[in-house]
C-alpha cells in the first residue's frame, strides 16, 4: 500500500504548507499599520514587479487578443454572427484569460526575481543582520515585496485585458473584416460591471496569492545555492497550481 | 542565583542547548568582561557561532542562563530584544551588506531606521564612521563592487555606527589577505579602546588571535576547556589545548571522523553496504 501511504503524505504535506503559508500571512498583515507608513518602499516594489513586468504583460496581451480574434471570428463565422466577435474576446480576456495569464507571467517574471532575491539575502545572510540591527525583515523587506505585488496585479492584468481587446481588433476588423462600429457596440452593450468586476476580484486574489507564495518561499529558503533554486521553481509551481485552482473556483463562485 | 558581576557584559551559566538529538552545550559558564577584547576559540563544529546566537538571541537556550549587560534572555519580549539589540554591533563572516544599497546607505541604514536625525549630520556621522575604517572614499560604491576586507571593513563601520557598547565579530579573519588581515585586527584593537566598548571575537586563527585579545575561551565538546591570557594558553596543561593551539592534526580530537572498520570496509561487497 505504499501507493496510499505516499497520497496520504503528499496530502498532509500540503495540508501543512498551506497551514504554514496561512500563519506567514497573519504575521505580515500584523505587520501593516508600520509597514503603510513606509510608502516609498512600496513603491519602489510596485515598479519592480508591476513596470518591469509591464513589457511581457503587453507583448503576450497582444498576442493572445490575436489569436482570440482569430479563433473568434473563425467560430462565429459558422453561426453568421462575427458581430459578435468584440463581445466574445472582450468577455473571454476580462473574466478569465487577463487574470489568469497575467497571473501565470506573474509568477514566471516578478514571483521568481522576489523568491531568488529574498533566498539570496536569507543565504548572505543579509536578513540575519537586518535583526541584528533591530530592524524587523518582515516588516523592511517582505512586507513592501508582497504588498507591490498585490497592488501591481490588478492593473498588470487590466493593461494585459485592454491591449487583449485591440490585438482582436487588430486581427478581427483590420484583417477579416469584422464591421468596426458592431464590433465596439456590441461589446459595449454586452459587457457588465459584473464581469469587470469578477475579472478585478480575481486578479487581486492571484495578486495575494502569487505573492504571498513567492515571499514565503524566498523567505524560508534553505540558504544555499540548491536551496534558493528550489524555492524558485516552487514558486512557479505552486503559484500556477493555486491559481488555476482559485480561479475555478472563483468562476463557480461568480456564476 | 548567581551574583551578577559589574564586570561582565555577558553572563553565563549552565547554559545548555541541542539541535534535535544533537547536544551542542552542556553546562556551559562563561563572563566576558566588560571593555576587554575577548575571543572565543575553539574547533570547527563546536559550536562557535551557535554561541554567537545565542548572546546575540538569534537562538534561545533550552535551559540555563544567558544574560547581556544584566538582561536575561529567555525571558525577554520581542521589543526588549530589538531594545538590546540598538546596544551591540555585529560583525557577520562575509559582511552581509544589503547588496542593493550603496556603500554611504548601507552604513547610514540603522541610523535612517532608528532616528530621524537631519541629513546633514546622518552624513557627517557615515563619513565619521567610514573614516575609521579607512574607505571614506568608497561611499559611493555598490557592495558587488567591493574585495572581501573592504566590505568586512564597510561592515564594520556600519556595526559601529550607532555607538554601540558591544561588537561582536563572526569569523572576521577568514578568507582574507595578510593585509586585510592586518588591518582589520588592528582596527580591532583600535575601535575597543577608542569607543570604550567590549569585544567578542569568534575565530579559530589561533596566531592572529594571540596579537588581540586580552582573554580567551576554547571551546570543546560543548564546554569551556581552558581561559586564560594567549600566552597563558600557549603552556596550557592539557592535551586538547596543546593540540588546538599547536594545530597538531591527531589528539583528543581526532583526525578521522567517526566511520566503520577500515578493511571490513573496502572488502565488502558493493551489494552489501
Amino acid at each position: 500500500m505504499t501507493l496510499l501511504h505516499d497520497v496520504r503524505e503528499s496530502f498532509l504535506g500540503s495540508l501543512t504548507r498551506l497551514g504554514a503559508v496561512t500563519r506567514f500571512l497573519l504575521r505580515l498583515l500584523r505587520q501593516l499599520p508600520g509597514g503603510l507608513k513606509r510608502w516609498e518602499l512600496i513603491v519602489a516594489q510596485i515598479f519592480n514587479s508591476g513596470a518591469l513586468s509591464l513589457v511581457i504583460i503587453m507583448l503576450c496581451g497582444l498576442f493572445v487578443g490575436m489569436v482570440l480574434g482569430l479563433q473568434g471570428y473563425q467560430l462565429l463565422e459558422r453561426f453568421g454572427s462575427e458581430d459578435a466577435l468584440g463581445t466574445a474576446a472582450a468577455i473571454g480576456l476580462v473574466k478569465e484569460l487577463g487574470p489568469v495569464l497575467t497571473a501565470l507571467l506573474f509568477a514566471g517574471r516578478a514571483g521568481t526575481a522576489l523568491a531568488s532575491e529574498l533566498g539570496l539575502m536569507r543565504a548572505t545572510d543579509q536578513i540575519s543582520a537586518m535583526e541584528m540591527m533591530a530592524v524587523d525583515p518582515l516588516q523592511r523587506v517582505v512586507l513592501p515585496r508582497f504588498l507591490g505585488g498585490v497592488i501591481a496585479m490588478p492593473l498588470l492584468a487590466a493593461i494585459f485585458s485592454i491591449v487583449g481587446i485591440y490585438g482582436a481588433q487588430l486581427i478581427g476588423v483590420q484583417v477579416m473584416g469584422v464591421d468596426s462600429g458592431s464590433f465596439w457596440s456590441q461589446m459595449r452593450s454586452s459587457v457588465d460591471l459584473k464581469d469587470v468586476n469578477e475579472g478585478i476580484v480575481k486578479s487581486f486574489v492571484f495578486g495575494v496569492t502569487c505573492s504571498l507564495i513567492a515571499v514565503y518561499e524566498g523567505y524560508h529558503a534553505r540558504p544555499t545555492a540548491e536551496g534558493v533554486g528550489s524555492a524558485t521553481t516552487r514558486t512557479v509551481v505552486t503559484s500556477a497550481v493555486a491559481t488555476l485552482f482559485l480561479d475555478y473556483l472563483l468562476t463557480a463562485a461568480f456564476l | 542565583m548567581p551574583v551578577t558581576n559589574q564586570n561582565s557584559v555577558v553572563e553565563i551559566r549552565a547554559l545548555r542547548y541541542a539541535v534535535a538529538s544533537r547536544v551542542i552545550f552542556d553546562g556551559l559558564d562563561m563572563d566576558i568582561p566588560r571593555g576587554r577584547v575577548t575571543a572565543i576559540m575553539g574547533p570547527s563544529g563546536t559550536g562557535k557561532t551557535t554561541l554567537l546566537r545565542l548572546i546575540t538571541g538569534q537562538l534561545l537556550a533550552d535551559s540555563g542562563s544567558v544574560k547581556v549587560a544584566g538582561l536575561e534572555l529567555s525571558g525577554l519580549a520581542r521589543n526588549d530584544l530589538y531594545a538590546l539589540r540598538r546596544r551591540m554591533g555585529m560583525l557577520f563572516q562575509n559582511g552581509a551588506l544589503l547588496t542593493d544599497l550603496s556603500v554611504f546607505e548601507n552604513v547610514a541604514f540603522p541610523l535612517r531606521e532608528h532616528t530621524r536625525l537631519p541629513e546633514r549630520l546622518i552624513r557627517q556621522l557615515v563619513l565619521t564612521k567610514l573614516q575609521a575604517v579607512g574607505l571614506r572614499g568608497s561611499a559611493e560604491l555598490m557592495p558587488a563592487e567591493l574585495s572581501g576586507g573592504m566590505a568586512r571593513r564597510v561592515a564594520l563601520a556600519r556595526a559601529i555606527v550607532m555607538d554601540p557598547e558591544i561588537l561582536i565579530y563572526d569569523e572576521p579573519f577568514v578568507g582574507l589577505d595578510p593585509i586585510s588581515m592586518g588591518v582589520i585586527l588592528r582596527l580591532i584593537r583600535r575601535l575597543n579602546d577608542a569607543l570604550g566598548l567590549t569585544s567578542v571575537v569568534v575565530s579559530h586563527d589561533v596566531h592572529e588571535i594571540s596579537t588581540v585579545a586580552d582573554t580567551v575561551f576554547l571551546l570543546s565538546g560543548g564546554k569551556v576547556v581552558a581561559r586564560g591570557t594567549p600566552q597563558e594558553l600557549q603552556s596550557y596543561p592539557s592535551e586538547v589545548v596543546r593540540q588546538f593551539m599547536g594545530g597538531l592534526a591527531d589528539g583528543p580530537v581526532p583526525f578521522h571522523y567517526p566511520a566503520a572498520d577500515y578493511f571490513g570496509e573496502l572488502l565488502a561487497r558493493e551489494d552489501q553496504p
